[in-house]
């Protein structure tokens, strides 16, 4: 169960799978809906996509390309942020993977943020499955009952 | 005394196998004596006692004192730090995604 867990992202897209590809892997076009970055859709080609620097974190987030499949699996390493920052800036050591699947009509177009794992996270992990659940009841029990 | 602790401080805190199951073991049962958790426990009373300084001390949970007893239930904000991460990153990839469909709406005719 656990290994499972990650951010998913998913919607079904009407455009074909080759011109999301195109936007996924082309640099000024990610650089519009994502981040700057010097990507290349090349296989273990590092590249950082920037953002605005956040506490002690200069804002860079270091990837390599690992997996370039075109136009159905894109996926990079993405590593950044700092021990120091809450949430968003806190650091990171992860995978993105972008899965294109032709469906009727367009294009089912899936991200996978996964790797909230890196020593210490896998609590994070294990609060979204089910024995956390359970945890979690047992809180907004005792919070009902405060 | 319990103010928010940063993400960091939780994870760490929690990393600890035994450490976690103490918390857990509280979160299931709402309130727990300090003695009653060494019961059942492989471990010794001195190292519960460790733990749940460190999960007091983590704000994670939170202490009521009844005569000799003291009693431990988890504190429902302990665990903000961890929930704000994700959705964090949850916020930041369903917006990236707008704008990436936004992109494609544009740029393919």
């Amino acid at each position: 169960m656990r290994d499972k867990q990650a951010i998913v992202v998913e919607k079904v897209l009407p455009y074909p799978p080759e011109a999301i590809w195109r936007t996924l892997t082309t640099s000024e076009l990610i650089a519009r809906w994502l981040m700057p970055n010097d990507f290349m859709a090349v296989a273990g080609h590092r590249f950082t996509f920037r953002n605005k620097p956040m506490g002690e974190w200069d804002g860079v987030v270091h990837c390599e390309v690992l997996a370039c499949e075109p136009p159905r699996l894109l996926r990079y390493s993405w590593k950044g942020g700092a021990d120091s920052n809450p949430a968003y800036g806190s650091r990171l050591d992860s995978t993105v993977t972008w899965t294109l699947t032709p469906v009727e009509g367009g294009t089912r177009l899936r991200m996978e943020h996964d790797g909230f794992v890196f020593p210490g996270n896998k609590i994070a992990f294990d609060m979204m499955s089910p024995g956390w659940g359970r945890i979690m009841d047992g809180i907004a029990r005792a919070t009902a009952q405060a | 005394m319990i103010r928010g602790a940063g993400l960091t401080t939780v994870m760490k805190t929690l990393a600890d196998p035994t450490r976690r199951a103490v918390f857990e073991r509280i979160a299931r049962e709402g309130e727990v004596a300090a003695t009653g958790l060494a019961e059942g426990a492989k471990v010794s009373q001195p190292a519960i006692s460790q733990h749940l300084k460190a999960l007091r001390d983590a704000g994670l949970v939170t202490e009521r004192r009844e005569g000799r007893h003291v009693h431990y239930r988890v504190a429902p904000q302990g665990l903000a730090p961890l929930a704000d991460w994700l959705d964090h990153y949850r916020t930041f990839w369903r917006e990236r995604f707008e704008s990436l469909e936004k992109l494609l709406k544009d740029s393919v005719r």
